[in-house]
């Protein structure tokens, strides 16, 4: 499993992840509180200036990230030239670059453990509710070992498919995954139940 | 505990390969993934809580900067983007969907849990979803809601069918349905 944090080293991977978040929520409220074209390019292009630290590779993969946004960019574009407001959606498309820009920056700056750990400290007062924090790192240790066996499975009930049919796989092979992947937790559960449970050696078992 | 902590992943992975899986996009060209049929079908199997669980399991990952969504899309810039609103109503779509499958005896299973997809999938889904569309990007309520319309067919095909496959796991797997255990 890849994770999206980059592998080419800057400044930012030795800030803590913990700040960087912080940080991160900041600017977003700045940004979604200010109004006026000038300033939202402002933000915008301090955003690429971070990114440039990093390096000319670095900014292209940042902007490659920022491409998802292209359809609602499009949308805001073609109903602000409608109702003849342009400047109002170059501001908005300014503003979403900017947010979406910086959160992507902290994605791609921040290891997953270190990400995974500021989750798991910030989810310690759950703690009273029961959510027990080694249950929380095994499931989502399961997660990220499971999808690649999915993924490989879908692909393989796809194979198996078009063995037999010319038509296109579609939704029909939904039910044989979803299958596999209740009889991957059924054994699953067993193999941890085995070793001694969630609970481990804490020895209420 | 075991049963339910590996159920909860599983279906977490599950919504992921539905997503990453190009073979089953249900229609070619339009990105109409089965990403949001997977978060319909853990509501529908698990049922309400856990189900709900599995969707924010997944929803957390995919924050915390694993490429998960369709497209191998991931990271916290979804989160303010103007999509950020479908993506936070996720967990709760599906624990509407499982609550209907759950308390909705009276019909078959493949039906509690087409209606359940339908109201989870669309009606509680959509509300985050317009109100982050209109706050990302500046739309008013009126105009997000009529821009949300093209996803309504595809949903609702995706509830259709997420009845029809719940009903076929019932079958296949009772003890594994846990929205339907006695």
């Amino acid at each position: 499993m890849i994770s999206l944090a980059s592998p080419v080293r800057t400044p930012f991977h030795a800030i803590p992840a913990g700040l960087k978040l912080g940080a991160l929520c900041v600017f977003t409220i700045v940004v979604f509180s200010i109004d006026g074209a000038a300033v939202a390019a402002g933000l915008a292009l301090l955003v690429l200036a971070l990114y440039s630290i990093g390096g000319a590779g670095f900014v292209r993969t940042g902007l490659r990230r920022l491409l998802v946004l292209w359809p609602f960019i499009a949308v805001i574009a073609v109903w602000h030239a409608a109702t003849g407001e342009l400047p109002r959606g170059f501001t908005l498309c300014a503003k979403l670059a900017a947010a979406v820009g910086l959160a992507n920056l902290v994605t791609m700056t921040t290891r997953l453990d270190d990400m995974v750990s500021v989750f798991c400290w910030l989810a310690r007062p759950l703690r009273r509710l029961g959510l027990d924090d080694r249950s929380l790192g095994l499931a989502i240790a399961l997660v990220i070992r499971f999808v690649p066996v999915l993924v490989a499975k879908g692909f393989e009930i796809s194979e198996a498919w078009r063995s037999r049919s010319t038509r296109r796989p579609g939704w029909r092979i939904v039910a044989p995954l979803a299958l596999a992947a209740v009889d991957d937790a059924e054994h699953v559960a067993e193999a941890i139940r085995a070793r001694g449970g969630v609970e481990g050696r804490r020895g209420s078992r | 505990m075991e049963r339910d902590l590996a159920l909860v992943a599983l279906f977490a992975a599950l919504i992921a390969a539905l997503g990453l899986v190009p073979q089953i996009a249900l229609a070619s060209g339009v990105p109409i993934t089965a990403q949001s049929l997977g978060v319909m079908l853990a509501g529908t199997v698990l049922g309400s809580k856990r189900g709900g669980l599995a969707v924010l399991l997944f929803v957390v990952l995919v924050a915390l900067g694993l490429p998960l969504l369709s497209g191998g899309r991931g990271g916290l810039g979804l989160f303010v983007s103007p999509s950020a609103g479908f993506l936070i109503g996720f967990p709760l779509a599906a624990y509407a969907a499982g609550l209907v499958t759950e308390r909705w005896r009276t019909a078959s299973v493949g039906v509690a849990a087409a209606a359940g997809a339908a109201l989870g999938g669309i009606v509680v889904l959509y509300i985050p979803g317009i109100a982050g569309m209109s706050l990302a990007a500046g739309f008013t309520v009126p105009e997000a809601a009529v821009l949300s319309v093209v996803y309504l067919p595809g949903d609702l095909i995706k509830a259709v069918l997420a009845g029809l496959l719940t009903a076929s796991l019932a079958k296949a797997r009772p003890a594994s349905v846990l929205s339907r255990q006695p």
